[in-house]
């Protein structure tokens, strides 16, 4: 197990490749967290606050939640932001240029919560490794795994060890994943995340770090994603500097079914449900297209009574919407109806026949 | 055998999860996913914490030992406070079809070792469809009885009094989160996009249809052969009393003419060791078979009762649009 010393004070015994971020000098304001870039900050509170005309195009919207539109567009206010260049970030080569989005699967973030709800005693925080794959214009965590260490005042290890051994196994099973970066439970960046941050940096081109706030600061769990850039006085003492980048969840199909059925649980008394049966879901997916359909009906007749601004682009989602219902004269709607109900009924009576077929057999060979 | 019975399982949402990934990187197509569920026994109910997958076998990894493979995993999550214990496994289906004899003989020896294990079936295209099909199986004490033996002619089936229907029993699924997930699952839909969940809805049906039936097809095929089989071998055997009646009856009349001439009857030979009993068919496979018939008509069932709903909605949309 490598350990790492950490001296407050001393910083030149740490003299490791040239060229590498070095940490910042004891006592200078900690820049990470607190840099403010208003681009990014913006563009993740604005889709929080206007969820009206958000969900309103959900409904007409086929395309998938890859596409960064369904988190842009509903911020007309906001003008599609430029990418947070922090000038000193654009000199970071890599696999990151600007506008550069981390795209997180629910599984993850469930792996790093069941581990915090694990963690050893007196362990404030836990990490871990975050693998996944790289994109052309994006960062795709997959998986995650925790790894084993422990933090003082003075010093931080980490098993690193272990962490190779996990990654091994997990490469046995899905090979395309590699090392993009770690993660740490905690609402803020703390000098030993710096040393931390340096290790992976080993590990992978330019990790990404990734924050889940455990502790519920602002009553929110908060989810944040960084890259390092070094920073400073070039010829002086160097220093890190977090750079936050925006997080977007992807779904498979299948998760998002999984993760929909998950959800409920939040509803329920004591956090239990059942898989409930096929017709109950029909019944649930058909109240929540009535709910959606409901809020449509509600902001067009807002925007016809004037009290919301019409807006041009969710004006011509709606126009797809109705457009999507297929004209078709009764008549022929009866006869696809009817004969897709004699299919399944047909289709139900064989399923039945056999059963009972294979009843009697069972039957006939115990005789 | 068991002392309790498991009601419940209660899953985490990263177990869930997890599996649901599994699948959707790694098994494309035909071929199934395996992995394995770490948990523990409470009270009445099994618990699973965690889980982990196997990999593919792949043809290069001659050498690659599944088990040390395993022990390694443990360990390392032992260091991390996970549940290291052993509680079961999980494989995707296609289309439902996974009542087979690999299944049974790999959950026995699960079942063998622990009580209580499980196994957690995850249908990932009907859940593709819309709604999560996961279902835990375990067997029933009459067939793992039989299992031990390793007895698989009729009549020791029949005396164990083994139906198709009785051999998994299914055990309900719960899932329970923690409040801290909660709150993550709360995040979670603030900050995702409205994704269009409208698969369970979509009123095409026929290609799954489709698929299934033909499955079912395959399956009653191999069914009738091995009724055919069944039937050849107890023709057999009547044939062979046949034979041997008239063998009997031959001796007895020579028997009788040499006792009539004075010389000393024939010995009795030995019959059985002339008349080689014809050997049963194995039961077990037309048990699994008729197993999964039977799956797959539930499914089929299911399935069609639920596209029956959508119709009659989607005619009553229309009724009222006139």
């Amino acid at each position: 197990m490598e350990a790492i010393k950490t001296n407050s004070t001393c910083l030149s015994h740490r003299a490791k490749t040239p060229g590498a971020v070095q940490p910042r000098p004891a006592g200078a304001p900690y820049p990470g967290a607190a840099f403010a870039a208003p681009p990014p900050h913006s563009r993740e509170a604005a889709p929080a606050a206007s969820a009206l005309p958000h969900s309103a195009q959900s409904p007409a919207q086929p395309a998938r939640t890859r596409a960064a539109t369904p988190a842009a567009a509903p911020t007309p206010p906001a003008a599609p932001a430029p990418p947070p260049a922090v000038p000193l970030s654009a000199a970071l080569s890599g696999p990151f240029p600007g506008g550069r989005v981390v795209r997180l699967h629910p599984v993850v973030l469930a792996s790093i919560v069941d581990s915090f709800e694990r963690r050893n005693e007196g362990a404030a925080r836990v990490i871990g490794t975050l693998l996944g794959t790289v994109d052309k214009h994006s960062v795709e965590v997959t998986n995650c795994f925790s790894v084993p260490h422990n933090e003082s005042e003075d010093e931080v290890a980490v098993d690193m060890e272990f962490a190779k051994n996990m990654y091994e196994l997990h490469k046995k099973v899905s090979p395309s994943e590699i090392i993009l970066g770690w993660y740490a439970t905690g609402h803020d960046i703390t000098e030993h995340s710096v040393l931390i941050h340096e290790y992976y940096s080993r590990e992978a081109h330019n990790p990404i770090h990734l924050t889940v706030d455990t502790s519920l600061q602002n009553s929110r769990m908060s989810i944040k994603a960084y890259v390092s850039a070094p920073m400073g006085v070039p010829g002086k003492t160097m220093g890190v500097m977090f750079t936050p980048l925006t997080v977007k969840y992807v779904y498979y199909d299948t998760e998002r079914i999984g993760v929909d059925l998950i959800m409920k649980t939040c509803f329920s008394p004591n956090r239990v449900i059942g898989l409930s049966s096929d017709l109950q879901q029909v019944g649930s997916a058909s109240a929540r297209i009535q709910d959606t359909l409901t809020m449509v009906l509600q902001y067009a007749e807002d925007v016809l009574s004037g009290k919301v601004a019409a807006d041009n682009t969710v004006g011509r989602f709606l126009m797809d919407l109705i457009n999507q219902v297929p004209k078709i004269s009764p008549e022929d709607f009866e006869t696809m109806l009817n004969s897709n109900i004699n299919d399944l009924l047909m289709v139900t009576y064989l399923a039945n026949l056999t059963q009972s077929q294979i009843a009697l057999n069972e039957k006939l060979l115990s005789l | 055998m068991l002392k309790k019975t498991l009601y419940v399982q209660y899953t985490p949402c990263l177990v869930v999860l997890k599996i649901i990934k599994h699948y959707q990187e790694e098994g494309q197509g035909n071929e199934v996913v395996q992995g394995v569920l770490l948990g523990l026994v409470v009270d009445d109910r099994l618990e699973i914490t965690n889980c982990f997958p196997f990999p593919q076998h792949t043809e290069d990894d001659a050498d690659f030992d599944e088990v040390q493979y395993q022990m390694e995993m443990m360990r390392s999550l032992r260091h991390v406070n996970i549940d290291h214990l052993h509680v079961g496994w999980y494989q995707s289906t296609y289309y439902g079809s996974f009542v087979t004899r690999a299944l049974l003989d790999s959950q026995f020896s699960y079942q063998h070792a622990i009580e209580e294990s499980v196994v957690l079936i995850y249908d990932p295209i009907k859940t593709a469809q819309g709604s999560l099909s996961l279902k835990a199986y375990r067997l029933t004490p009459k067939l793992m009885e039989v299992c031990k033996e390793k007895d698989f002619s009729p009549e020791a089936l029949k005396k164990a009094n083994i139906a198709y229907e009785n051999m998994f029993e299914e055990v309900p699924i719960v899932i329970k989160n923690s409040y801290l997930i909660n709150v993550m699952l709360w995040e979670l839909e603030k900050k995702s996009a409205v994704a269009d969940r409208h698969e369970l809805l979509s009123l095409a049906s026929s290609n799954h249809l489709g698929k299934s039936l033909q499955l079912l097809m395959d399956r009653v095929d191999e069914m009738s052969q091995d009724i055919v089989k069944y039937n050849t071998y107890l023709r057999n055997v009547s044939k062979q009393q046949q034979q041997k009646h008239q063998y009997q009856q031959r001796r007895q009349q020579e028997n009788i003419q040499r006792q009539s001439r004075g010389e000393p009857p024939l010995p009795e030979e030995d019959i059985n060791k002339l008349f080689k009993p014809p050997q049963p068919p194995p039961r077990m496979e037309s048990l699994l078979i008729a197993g999964q018939i039977n799956t797959y008509c539930q499914n089929i069932k299911e399935f069609n009762a639920q596209n029956l709903g959508k119709l009659f909605m989607a005619q009553a949309l229309q009724d009222y649009n006139n």
